[in-house]
Protein backbone atom coordinates (compact mmCIF):
# COMPACT_ATOMS: atom_id res chain seq x y z
CA UNK A 1 0.00 0.00 0.00
CA UNK A 2 1.32 3.20 -1.45
CA UNK A 3 2.72 5.48 1.43
CA UNK A 4 1.23 3.21 4.52
CA UNK A 5 3.03 3.83 7.15
CA UNK A 6 4.04 1.77 9.70
CA UNK A 7 1.04 0.76 12.12
CA UNK A 8 -2.35 1.25 11.01
CA UNK A 9 -3.78 2.92 8.00
CA UNK A 10 -2.56 6.61 6.93
CA UNK A 11 -4.79 8.58 8.17
CA UNK A 12 -4.42 11.43 5.69
CA UNK A 13 -7.55 13.22 4.40
CA UNK A 14 -10.23 12.06 7.65
CA UNK A 15 -10.90 14.68 10.30
CA UNK A 16 -10.48 12.71 13.34
CA UNK A 17 -11.64 15.61 15.60
CA UNK A 18 -14.52 14.16 16.84
CA UNK A 19 -13.57 10.91 15.93
CA UNK A 20 -12.22 8.10 18.73
CA UNK A 21 -10.27 5.70 15.93
CA UNK A 22 -8.60 2.49 17.06
CA UNK A 23 -6.65 1.26 14.18
CA UNK A 24 -3.45 -1.39 13.67
CA UNK A 25 -1.59 -4.28 12.33
CA UNK A 26 -1.63 -7.79 12.65
CA UNK A 27 1.70 -9.69 12.16
CA UNK A 28 2.41 -13.15 12.41
CA UNK A 29 6.56 -13.34 12.64
CA UNK A 30 7.00 -10.20 11.54
CA UNK A 31 5.03 -10.57 8.27
CA UNK A 32 1.21 -8.93 7.77
CA UNK A 33 -1.84 -11.14 7.61
CA UNK A 34 -4.15 -9.80 5.46
CA UNK A 35 -7.05 -12.63 6.36
CA UNK A 36 -7.53 -12.17 9.58
CA UNK A 37 -10.92 -10.19 11.48
CA UNK A 38 -10.52 -8.23 13.80
CA UNK A 39 -13.59 -7.44 16.62
CA UNK A 40 -14.02 -4.79 18.42
CA UNK A 41 -15.55 -5.28 22.07
CA UNK A 42 -16.94 -2.88 24.37
CA UNK A 43 -16.33 -2.76 28.18
CA UNK A 44 -18.90 -5.58 28.90
CA UNK A 45 -17.38 -7.89 26.01
CA UNK A 46 -20.18 -7.27 23.68
CA UNK A 47 -19.40 -7.12 19.98
CA UNK A 48 -19.64 -3.81 18.16
CA UNK A 49 -17.55 -4.15 15.12
CA UNK A 50 -15.52 -6.59 12.94
CA UNK A 51 -13.40 -5.49 9.91
CA UNK A 52 -11.12 -8.48 7.58
CA UNK A 53 -7.60 -6.88 7.79
CA UNK A 54 -6.67 -5.01 4.64
CA UNK A 55 -3.77 -6.61 2.12
CA UNK A 56 -1.23 -5.04 4.46
CA UNK A 57 -2.63 -6.76 7.81
CA UNK A 58 -4.08 -3.05 8.74
CA UNK A 59 -7.38 -2.47 10.46
CA UNK A 60 -9.09 0.42 11.67
CA UNK A 61 -12.50 1.25 13.77
CA UNK A 62 -13.75 4.73 14.92
CA UNK A 63 -14.51 3.84 18.11
CA UNK A 64 -16.11 5.87 21.20
CA UNK A 65 -14.09 6.92 24.09
CA UNK A 66 -13.48 4.41 26.46
CA UNK A 67 -11.61 1.28 27.08
CA UNK A 68 -11.87 -1.68 24.31
CA UNK A 69 -11.16 -5.55 23.73
CA UNK A 70 -9.79 -6.14 19.65
CA UNK A 71 -9.99 -9.81 19.14
CA UNK A 72 -8.23 -11.10 16.48
CA UNK A 73 -9.03 -14.64 14.58
CA UNK A 74 -6.70 -15.72 12.35
CA UNK A 75 -6.74 -19.25 9.87
CA UNK A 76 -4.81 -21.42 12.29
CA UNK A 77 -4.16 -19.57 15.07
CA UNK A 78 -6.11 -19.05 18.73
CA UNK A 79 -7.99 -15.96 19.04
CA UNK A 80 -5.57 -12.90 20.40
CA UNK A 81 -7.01 -10.30 22.69
CA UNK A 82 -5.66 -6.84 23.46
CA UNK A 83 -6.94 -4.03 25.44
CA UNK A 84 -6.76 -0.79 24.10
CA UNK A 85 -7.84 3.02 25.34
CA UNK A 86 -9.49 5.29 22.61
CA UNK A 87 -9.79 8.95 23.56
CA UNK A 88 -11.75 11.70 21.41
CA UNK A 89 -9.62 13.67 18.68
CA UNK A 90 -7.06 10.43 18.70
CA UNK A 91 -5.18 7.47 17.10
CA UNK A 92 -4.80 4.47 19.58
CA UNK A 93 -2.31 2.37 17.60
CA UNK A 94 -2.29 -1.45 18.28
CA UNK A 95 0.25 -3.82 16.85
CA UNK A 96 -1.36 -7.59 17.28
CA UNK A 97 1.10 -10.76 16.69
CA UNK A 98 -0.53 -14.06 15.70
CA UNK A 99 1.19 -16.63 17.07
CA UNK B 1 -39.36 -28.61 13.90
CA UNK B 2 -36.23 -26.42 14.29
CA UNK B 3 -33.46 -28.52 13.17
CA UNK B 4 -36.06 -29.80 10.11
CA UNK B 5 -35.88 -25.55 9.47
CA UNK B 6 -31.93 -25.28 10.30
CA UNK B 7 -31.74 -28.28 6.93
CA UNK B 8 -33.79 -26.44 4.77
CA UNK B 9 -32.71 -22.65 5.03
CA UNK B 10 -28.81 -23.17 6.08
CA UNK B 11 -25.88 -24.96 4.71
CA UNK B 12 -22.39 -25.36 6.24
CA UNK B 13 -18.91 -25.19 3.65
CA UNK B 14 -19.10 -29.20 3.52
CA UNK B 15 -22.08 -28.86 1.66
CA UNK B 16 -21.39 -26.30 -0.47
CA UNK B 17 -18.26 -27.30 -1.42
CA UNK B 18 -20.38 -30.96 -2.28
CA UNK B 19 -22.15 -28.67 -4.48
CA UNK B 20 -19.97 -26.76 -6.37
CA UNK B 21 -20.44 -27.95 -9.98
CA UNK B 22 -24.09 -28.34 -9.22
CA UNK B 23 -25.76 -26.07 -12.23
CA UNK B 24 -28.55 -25.90 -9.75
CA UNK B 25 -27.40 -24.73 -6.57
CA UNK B 26 -25.94 -20.34 -7.58
CA UNK B 27 -23.92 -19.22 -4.57
CA UNK B 28 -24.06 -15.42 -3.94
CA UNK B 29 -21.87 -13.12 -2.73
CA UNK B 30 -23.16 -10.14 -0.95
CA UNK B 31 -21.26 -7.87 1.08
CA UNK B 32 -20.86 -4.31 2.42
CA UNK B 33 -17.27 -4.05 0.82
CA UNK B 34 -18.75 -5.15 -2.38
CA UNK B 35 -14.77 -4.93 -3.84
CA UNK B 36 -14.48 -7.97 -1.66
CA UNK B 37 -15.60 -10.12 -4.25
CA UNK B 38 -13.03 -9.12 -7.12
CA UNK B 39 -10.27 -10.04 -4.94
CA UNK B 40 -11.92 -13.39 -4.92
CA UNK B 41 -14.69 -15.44 -4.01
CA UNK B 42 -16.18 -18.49 -3.60
CA UNK B 43 -15.73 -20.56 -7.34
CA UNK B 44 -18.73 -19.85 -9.32
CA UNK B 45 -20.39 -17.30 -7.10
CA UNK B 46 -22.23 -14.25 -8.33
CA UNK B 47 -22.38 -11.02 -6.62
CA UNK B 48 -25.11 -8.86 -5.62
CA UNK B 49 -24.10 -5.23 -4.80
CA UNK B 50 -26.14 -4.49 -2.19
CA UNK B 51 -26.62 -0.67 -2.78
CA UNK B 52 -26.50 -0.57 -6.62
CA UNK B 53 -28.40 -4.03 -7.61
CA UNK B 54 -30.84 -4.08 -4.65
CA UNK B 55 -31.69 -0.35 -3.59
CA UNK B 56 -33.41 2.24 -5.94
CA UNK B 57 -30.98 4.71 -7.23
CA UNK B 58 -33.05 7.55 -6.43
CA UNK B 59 -35.91 7.28 -3.76
CA UNK B 60 -35.14 5.49 -0.69
CA UNK B 61 -36.82 2.11 -1.24
CA UNK B 62 -35.97 -1.40 -3.31
CA UNK B 63 -35.85 -2.02 -6.63
CA UNK B 64 -39.54 -3.00 -8.22
CA UNK B 65 -40.27 -6.54 -8.52
CA UNK B 66 -39.98 -5.87 -12.30
CA UNK B 67 -36.11 -4.39 -11.58
CA UNK B 68 -35.68 -7.76 -9.73
CA UNK B 69 -36.64 -10.15 -12.07
CA UNK B 70 -34.34 -8.16 -14.16
CA UNK B 71 -31.44 -8.41 -12.03
CA UNK B 72 -32.30 -12.08 -11.23
CA UNK B 73 -32.29 -13.11 -15.14
CA UNK B 74 -29.03 -11.64 -15.81
CA UNK B 75 -27.78 -12.98 -13.22
CA UNK B 76 -29.01 -16.57 -13.90
CA UNK B 77 -30.71 -17.40 -11.54
CA UNK B 78 -34.34 -19.30 -12.01
CA UNK B 79 -36.90 -19.63 -9.67
CA UNK B 80 -36.53 -23.59 -8.94
CA UNK B 81 -32.68 -22.74 -8.13
CA UNK B 82 -31.55 -22.69 -4.79
CA UNK B 83 -29.88 -19.80 -3.90
CA UNK B 84 -26.97 -19.97 -1.16
CA UNK B 85 -26.02 -16.80 -0.16
CA UNK B 86 -22.38 -15.91 2.15
CA UNK B 87 -20.72 -12.38 2.53
CA UNK B 88 -18.53 -10.99 4.85
CA UNK B 89 -19.87 -8.98 8.34
CA UNK B 90 -20.76 -12.30 9.55
CA UNK B 91 -23.56 -12.39 6.98
CA UNK B 92 -24.79 -8.91 7.71
CA UNK B 93 -26.02 -8.43 3.98
CA UNK B 94 -26.19 -11.93 2.85
CA UNK B 95 -28.85 -11.91 5.64
CA UNK B 96 -30.91 -9.03 4.28
CA UNK B 97 -30.20 -10.20 0.70
CA UNK B 98 -32.22 -13.44 2.09
CA UNK B 99 -34.72 -11.71 3.71
CA UNK B 100 -35.35 -9.58 -0.07
CA UNK B 101 -35.44 -12.74 -1.70
CA UNK B 102 -38.57 -14.22 0.47
CA UNK B 103 -39.56 -10.70 0.10
CA UNK B 104 -39.90 -11.39 -3.70
CA UNK B 105 -41.13 -15.02 -3.06
CA UNK B 106 -38.07 -16.62 -4.14
CA UNK B 107 -38.77 -20.42 -3.03
CA UNK B 108 -35.30 -22.19 -2.15
CA UNK B 109 -33.15 -19.78 -0.51
CA UNK B 110 -30.84 -20.82 2.41
CA UNK B 111 -27.48 -18.84 3.74
CA UNK B 112 -23.77 -20.18 4.08
CA UNK B 113 -23.48 -20.57 7.93
CA UNK B 114 -20.29 -18.53 9.05
CA UNK B 115 -20.53 -16.74 5.54
CA UNK B 116 -16.85 -15.52 4.19
CA UNK B 117 -15.26 -15.69 7.60
CA UNK B 118 -15.72 -18.92 8.42
CA UNK B 119 -14.70 -19.87 5.17
CA UNK B 120 -11.96 -17.73 5.19
CA UNK B 121 -10.61 -18.77 8.44
CA UNK B 122 -10.92 -22.35 7.64
CA UNK B 123 -8.59 -22.01 4.53
CA UNK B 124 -11.42 -23.09 1.86
CA UNK B 125 -10.60 -22.43 -1.20
CA UNK B 126 -11.40 -19.11 -3.01
CA UNK B 127 -10.55 -18.21 -6.41
CA UNK B 128 -10.38 -14.38 -8.95
CA UNK B 129 -12.21 -15.89 -12.37
CA UNK B 130 -15.76 -15.08 -12.40
CA UNK B 131 -17.85 -17.64 -14.09
CA UNK B 132 -20.84 -16.14 -16.03
CA UNK B 133 -23.89 -17.98 -15.53
CA UNK B 134 -26.31 -17.87 -18.70
CA UNK B 135 -29.25 -15.28 -18.62
CA UNK B 136 -32.48 -17.24 -17.32
CA UNK B 137 -36.02 -15.27 -17.10
CA UNK B 138 -37.17 -14.90 -13.35
CA UNK B 139 -40.67 -14.04 -12.48
CA UNK B 140 -41.00 -12.43 -9.16
CA UNK B 141 -43.96 -12.26 -6.71
CA UNK B 142 -45.64 -9.38 -5.11
CA UNK B 143 -43.72 -7.89 -2.30
CA UNK B 144 -44.49 -9.89 0.83
CA UNK B 145 -45.32 -7.26 3.16
CA UNK B 146 -46.13 -9.80 6.17
CA UNK B 147 -42.34 -9.42 6.39
CA UNK B 148 -41.35 -6.12 6.09
CA UNK B 149 -42.39 -3.44 8.71
CA UNK B 150 -42.99 0.30 8.46
CA UNK B 151 -42.78 3.83 10.05
CA UNK B 152 -46.14 3.52 10.95
CA UNK B 153 -46.86 0.20 12.12
CA UNK B 154 -43.60 0.75 14.19
CA UNK B 155 -44.87 3.48 16.16
CA UNK B 156 -48.19 1.71 16.66
CA UNK B 157 -46.02 -1.23 18.07
CA UNK B 158 -44.36 1.10 20.78
CA UNK B 159 -45.21 -1.20 24.31
CA UNK B 160 -47.99 -3.50 21.96
CA UNK B 161 -45.48 -5.29 20.20
CA UNK B 162 -41.74 -7.15 20.68
CA UNK B 163 -39.44 -4.29 19.60
CA UNK B 164 -35.95 -5.88 19.14
CA UNK B 165 -32.94 -3.33 18.38
CA UNK B 166 -30.23 -5.70 17.25
CA UNK B 167 -27.47 -2.91 17.11
CA UNK B 168 -24.75 -3.29 19.56
CA UNK B 169 -24.88 -1.62 23.36
CA UNK B 170 -23.30 1.64 22.40
CA UNK B 171 -25.54 2.31 19.53
CA UNK B 172 -28.72 1.71 21.39
CA UNK B 173 -28.02 3.79 24.39
CA UNK B 174 -26.63 6.66 21.85
CA UNK B 175 -23.22 6.65 22.51
CA UNK B 176 -22.72 5.84 18.76
CA UNK B 177 -24.65 6.45 15.63
CA UNK B 178 -22.79 3.78 13.46
CA UNK B 179 -21.30 0.64 13.88
CA UNK B 180 -17.74 1.19 15.00
CA UNK B 181 -15.94 0.47 11.89
CA UNK B 182 -17.95 2.93 9.92
CA UNK B 183 -17.07 7.20 10.80
CA UNK B 184 -19.67 8.62 12.89
CA UNK B 185 -20.97 11.31 10.49
CA UNK B 186 -24.61 11.06 10.61
CA UNK B 187 -26.57 14.13 11.75
CA UNK B 188 -29.77 12.50 12.86
CA UNK B 189 -30.40 12.01 16.66
CA UNK B 190 -29.10 9.20 18.80
CA UNK B 191 -30.93 6.22 21.20
CA UNK B 192 -33.56 3.54 20.42
CA UNK B 193 -36.93 3.25 20.06
CA UNK B 194 -38.98 3.40 23.34
CA UNK B 195 -39.97 0.19 24.87
CA UNK B 196 -37.06 -1.66 22.34
CA UNK B 197 -34.66 -4.42 23.77
CA UNK B 198 -31.85 -4.50 22.75
CA UNK B 199 -30.27 -7.73 22.04
CA UNK B 200 -27.47 -7.32 19.54
CA UNK B 201 -27.08 -9.41 16.38
CA UNK B 202 -23.96 -10.74 17.57
CA UNK B 203 -25.53 -12.66 20.47
CA UNK B 204 -27.42 -15.02 18.06
CA UNK B 205 -23.68 -15.70 16.60
CA UNK B 206 -20.45 -17.48 17.56
CA UNK B 207 -17.01 -16.11 17.08
CA UNK B 208 -16.54 -17.26 13.75
CA UNK B 209 -19.92 -16.10 12.58
CA UNK B 210 -21.71 -19.05 12.53
CA UNK B 211 -25.37 -19.68 14.46
CA UNK B 212 -25.53 -20.45 17.74
CA UNK B 213 -27.88 -23.71 18.52
CA UNK B 214 -31.49 -23.36 18.50
CA UNK B 215 -31.81 -23.85 22.42
CA UNK B 216 -29.36 -21.10 23.09
CA UNK B 217 -31.02 -18.86 20.79
CA UNK B 218 -34.75 -19.66 22.33
CA UNK B 219 -33.12 -18.77 25.55
CA UNK B 220 -31.38 -15.59 24.58
CA UNK B 221 -34.51 -13.95 23.19
CA UNK B 222 -36.84 -15.24 26.42
CA UNK B 223 -34.43 -14.00 28.52
CA UNK B 224 -34.04 -10.53 27.58
CA UNK B 225 -38.03 -10.26 27.68
CA UNK B 226 -39.20 -10.93 24.01
CA UNK B 227 -42.74 -12.85 24.78
CA UNK B 228 -42.16 -15.18 21.41
CA UNK B 229 -46.48 -15.27 21.54
CA UNK B 230 -46.31 -11.73 20.31
CA UNK B 231 -45.54 -10.33 16.95
CA UNK B 232 -41.79 -8.97 16.67
CA UNK B 233 -40.40 -5.99 14.97
CA UNK B 234 -36.57 -5.95 14.25
CA UNK B 235 -34.29 -2.54 13.41
CA UNK B 236 -30.83 -2.04 13.38
CA UNK B 237 -29.11 1.23 11.68
CA UNK B 238 -30.31 0.29 8.06
CA UNK B 239 -31.77 -3.04 8.51
CA UNK B 240 -28.93 -5.46 7.59
CA UNK B 241 -28.42 -6.97 11.06
CA UNK B 242 -31.57 -7.21 11.80
CA UNK B 243 -32.27 -9.10 8.68
CA UNK B 244 -29.98 -11.00 10.38
CA UNK B 245 -32.03 -11.38 13.42
CA UNK B 246 -35.19 -11.56 11.47
CA UNK B 247 -33.92 -14.97 9.94
CA UNK B 248 -32.92 -16.15 13.51
CA UNK B 249 -36.29 -15.52 14.44
CA UNK B 250 -38.53 -16.60 11.66
CA UNK B 251 -36.78 -18.52 9.72
CA UNK B 252 -34.56 -20.76 12.31
CA UNK B 253 -36.64 -20.66 15.19
CA UNK B 254 -39.79 -20.62 13.22
CA UNK B 255 -41.59 -17.22 14.70
CA UNK B 256 -44.44 -16.67 12.35
CA UNK B 257 -44.87 -12.93 13.02
CA UNK B 258 -41.63 -11.49 12.34
CA UNK B 259 -40.96 -8.35 10.53
CA UNK B 260 -38.13 -6.35 9.64
CA UNK B 261 -38.10 -2.31 9.88
CA UNK B 262 -35.67 -1.91 7.34
CA UNK B 263 -35.75 1.81 7.64
CA UNK B 264 -34.60 1.18 10.83
CA UNK B 265 -32.36 3.86 12.86
CA UNK B 266 -31.30 6.24 9.70
CA UNK B 267 -35.21 6.77 9.46
CA UNK B 268 -36.42 6.37 12.68
CA UNK B 269 -33.94 8.80 14.20
CA UNK B 270 -34.29 11.37 11.72
CA UNK B 271 -38.58 11.73 11.74
CA UNK B 272 -39.99 14.75 13.23
CA UNK B 273 -41.99 14.41 16.25
CA UNK B 274 -41.55 10.58 16.94
CA UNK B 275 -40.38 9.22 20.58
CA UNK B 276 -36.75 8.52 20.91
CA UNK B 277 -35.63 6.56 24.37
CA UNK B 278 -31.62 8.09 25.36
CA UNK B 279 -29.64 5.29 27.78
CA UNK B 280 -29.70 1.66 28.74
CA UNK B 281 -32.96 1.20 29.41
CA UNK B 282 -35.67 0.38 27.05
Amino acid sequence: MCGAKKGGVSTEGLDLTDEAVVQGVVTRDGEPVANAYVRLLDGGGEFTAEVPTSATGQFRFFAAPGTWTLRTLAPKAEPVDRTVVAARGEVAEVEVLIG
Amino acid sequence: MSTENRERVLVDADWVEAHLGDPKVVLVEVDEDTAAYDKNHIKGAVRLDWKKDLQDPVRRDFVSKEQFEALLSAKGISNDDTVVLYGGNNNWFASYAYWYFKLYGHGDARLLDGGRKKWELDSRELVEPIDERPATTYTAKDQDRSIRAFRDEVEAAIGQKNLVDVRSPDEYSGKLLAPAHLPQEQSQRPGHIPTAANIPWSQAANDDGTFKSDDELTALYAGKGVDLDKDTIAYCRIGERSAHTWFVLHELLGQPNVKNYDGSWTEWGSLVGVPIAIGEQP
